[in-house]
């Protein structure tokens, strides 16, 4: 379909290697009207993810009565992308905001807080391929900094295939002329949350990106861990310190 | 969105599930029985009404020429939508569709788009201006669970026989749409260590998380969603994914060819 090289001796456009995710950075508690939140960057996605709540049920007829309902907006900003976007959601976010959300829910401890709902909001503010899963990263990290009982964080990234080669997180020119774009979303002790897939793959390919995705899901859990432990300690410091005045 | 089941008809299946049998005698693996119906409504240019078991799905494919999309200028369009219309369940309710016939509409389309069933390149009138814009609309008329691999089966099933009506648009003869691949979802749902295929509106119920599979007929994965709030252990991901090519095998074999 398309004659541009996207692998050339191993080394992606960008001097990936095919197991390599682009550079990520993530900050906690960057927004202070917020219960909890989380900006994050993978390569050229940046995203900022926000959670408020447990709070009450609006409107009340949604409420649950032995359980808090977990609600997700994915929401893309309309100078995220190169051709602008119409304001408001569409079908794709749709489908993305039900994904993220049920990627999130089987962690979160909702029996705590009946009748109560914890909105998760994400703004996309810039995408190149792999908005969901950074939305899903900062939505688990927000929900750790607004102190939501959870059983683990999650975390999620894709796996592709270019070139014929399954290659870990593409991006925008990889995931547009690329043959297979695969999400997942996955908690430390390997349970799927999200799982979604396009393109064309095979039985053995699938499983190839499975582990990839795996590999790719770790590193990214290994930072949530680091940025919300930094974050904290900061605090633990301080309280020592009222503890001894 | 799953309906409100009592706790002691849950029991009930759970206990039915620890010795290996489900509530209508099927194996785990088991479909219920399919019938499909192709070409009933005559103002369509393709169209299926699709059993599986209790649910009826009817998909009504509407050929028309439009507007190709700026980056694809000579090629055939396809949209699809699913309606939830109200008639089909008791917890369906009037209005847009909600997240739920949004997401089956999607992954209905994403079977029948990443296959590339549809020769797209073929359905091109006047390169830039004018091609085939092929309408998928989904109605789901009785929700007894599984609608969607019902939804997909009735899409691929309504395209097969789908006339491209160009002597009504004084475009020539009409011509058989072109369709190269038959590709077929099936969709498993899990409890603890067992996962279950073709769930009945009950299943549905009980069940957390639930795996779409779609296949193509040679064998390729074209498409894939996880659905509902649970989880899925990777084993249980490619038990899913093993079946699934196999059971796919069998209904494109039985019902398309």
């Amino acid at each position: 379909m398309d004659e541009r090289v996207f692998i050339k001796d191993g080394i992606r456009l960008d001097g990936r290697r095919f197991d390599e995710l682009r550079p990520i950075k993530m900050e906690v508690g960057v927004l202070s009207r917020a219960d909890g939140s989380c900006y994050m960057e993978m390569g050229d996605n940046k995203v900022i993810a926000a959670v408020y709540g447990p709070r009450e049920v609006h409107p009340r007829h949604l409420q649950e009565v032995n359980r808090a309902i977990i609600r997700y907006r994915y929401n893309m900003a309309s100078f995220s992308v190169e051709e602008r976007r119409r304001p408001g959601p569409d079908r794709r976010s749709y489908e993305l905001s039900k994904v993220s959300r049920e990627a999130l829910e089987p962690v979160i401890l909702t029996s705590y807080f009946p009748k109560s709902v914890i909105d998760i909001f994400v703004e996309v503010l810039q995408a190149d391929a792999g908005t969901r899963t950074a939305g899903i990263n900062a939505a688990s990290v927000a929900l750790a900094d607004a102190g939501i009982p959870m059983r683990s964080l999650v975390s999620s990234c894709a796996a592709g295939k270019v070139d014929g080669q399954i290659v870990l997180d593409p991006m925008k020119d990889e995931d547009n002329f690329g043959q297979a774009d695969m999400p997942i979303a996955i908690t430390p002790t390997g349970e799927i949350t999200l799982l979604q897939m396009d393109g064309m793959m095979t039985r053995d390919e699938f499983r190839q990106a499975i582990e990839l995705a795996k590999k790719g899901c770790q590193e990214i859990y290994r930072i949530q861990r680091k940025v919300l432990i930094d974050r904290y300690s900061q605090f633990e410091d301080l309280q020592d310190e009222g503890s001894r005045r | 969105m799953s309906s409100v089941i009592s706790e002691i008809r849950k029991d009930y299946l759970y206990n039915l599930l620890l010795r290996g049998e489900r509530a209508d005698g099927r194996s785990f693996t088991q479909y219920r029985p399919i019938e499909i119906e192709r070409n009933i409504i005559k103002k369509a240019e393709g169209s299926a009404l699709v059993k599986l078991g209790k649910t009826q799905v009817m998909v009504g494919v509407k050929i028309q020429p439009g507007e190709p999309f700026p980056d694809a200028p000579n090629r055939g369009v396809i949209v699809t939508n699913a309606e939830l219309v109200p008639l089909a369940s008791p917890i369906f309710e009037p209005g847009p569709p909600n997240e739920y016939g949004i997401e089956l509409a999607r992954v209905v389309d994403r079977g029948v788009r990443e296959s590339g069933a549809v020769d797209l390149d073929a359905l091109c009138i006047v390169p830039g201006e004018k091609v085939w814009i092929i309408f998928i609309d989904i109605h789901i008329l009785d929700d007894c669970g599984n609608i969607m691999d019902a939804s997909s089966l009735g899409a691929i099933a309504a395209l097969l026989g789908a006339t491209v009506p160009a002597s009504r648009f004084g475009l020539g003869d009409d011509f058989p749409l072109p369709v190269r691949d038959i590709p077929i979802a099936t969709t498993a749902v899990e409890f603890g260590d067992v996962v279950l295929f073709d769930p009945d509106i009950d299943e549905e119920a009980i069940a957390d998380a639930k795996l779409t599979v779609i296949t193509k007929a040679d064998g390729i994965i074209c498409g894939m969603q996880k659905s509902g709030p649970g989880m899925l252990s990777e084993e249980q991901v490619y038990r899913i994914v093993d079946i699934a090519c196999e059971n796919a095998k069998e209904i494109r074999e039985k019902f398309l060819e």
